[in-house]
């Protein structure tokens, strides 16, 4: 598994989490609160599963276009926060409610360097083992 | 369990469709056979759902996948229904397990395969075997890219 580099999603301090979740799966958004509340460095590694979680892929967009405007983490609490409301308007309500450009957002979820990035993360969890949504490893002790 | 290098039984089952497929069928081409437990048992519906999000790339290498457990195959197409994959799915069904015994992947005592991953190559021979320590643990689809890496 490729170790946590300058590319990767990473909020908070302390020895590193690598964490493998799917937005649209609601086993992950039970741990996120719980993985959140660490006292780690998380690093955050987009794995949607398509086929079990049909939203999946549109949140995972949605949240790498919020982190192309720097509310990456923002946006991702928010998904596992209240996972009832996923449908485009939802998220372009959570984009407004972060001071997201809207039309910059709307861009960059539906762009190919997106759904690159989203891919890279998820060819890498494959390559790791990764079978089931959280799975987390662990990072470098002192980032 | 089957080994590497010994020919793959052949077998015709009937698909989530009602098709009859035989191993025969793929000559001339690989053929990935995964044999899992049951159908609508979360690990394996987690199993299958892994591999059909990489599916294209593992056809890409011209390798076939074909699910396999003791299931009818109303049963498959219920479950193919309920995890929206397109992976086909053989009954092993009547009599019950034969193929699964074949492959030495059937365990008699909870009546249904292991999870165990048997790749066959273009002439039918086994290329390649994955067995789980237990039907709980899935293998990882990095087992299947690994296997199919060009030996360096």
């Amino acid at each position: 598994m490729p170790p946590a580099g300058p590319e990767d999603h990473r909020r908070g301090e302390g020895p590193e989490l690598i964490v493998y979740a799917d937005l649209g799966c609601p086993h992950c958004a039970a741990a996120w609160a719980e993985i959140s509340a660490r006292a780690a460095t998380v690093v955050f590694r987009h794995f949607p599963v398509a086929s079990k979680h049909p939203r999946a892929p549109a949140l995972h967009a949605a949240a790498e276009a919020a982190g192309l405007q720097g509310r990456f983490f923002e946006m991702v609490d928010s998904l596992y926060g209240d996972r009832g409301h996923v449908d485009d308007p939802h998220l372009w309500q959570r984009a407004e409610d972060l001071g997201l450009d809207l039309t910059r957002f709307e861009r960059d979820r539906r762009g190919d360097a997106t759904a690159t990035r989203i891919r890279r993360d998820f060819e890498s969890g494959i390559r790791a083992g990764v079978t089931a949504t959280p799975t987390v490893f662990p990072g470098r002790a002192v980032p | 369990m089957i080994e590497a290098g010994q020919p793959a039984p052949e077998f015709t089952l009937r698909d989530q469709d009602g098709e009859r497929v035989s191993l025969s069928d793929f000559r001339g081409e690989k053929v990935l056979l995964v044999f899992y437990p049951l159908d609508f048992s979360p690990v394996c519906s987690d199993q299958l759902s892994i591999y059909q999000e990489v599916k294209p790339e593992i056809e890409a290498k011209g390798v076939r996948l074909l699910g396999i457990s003791v299931d009818s195959g109303f049963a498959h197409k219920a479950f193919q229904e309920k995890l929206r994959i397109d992976t086909r799915l053989l009954a092993d069904f009547e009599p019950k397990g034969e193929v699964a015994r074949a492959y030495g992947a059937y365990i008699e005592k909870t009546g249904h395969a292991n999870r165990s991953l048997v790749l066959v190559d273009e002439r039918g021979a086994v290329e390649w075997v994955h067995e789980s320590p237990t039907p709980l643990e899935i293998p990882g689809a990095n087992l299947i890219f690994d296997a199919l890496a060009p030996v360096a």
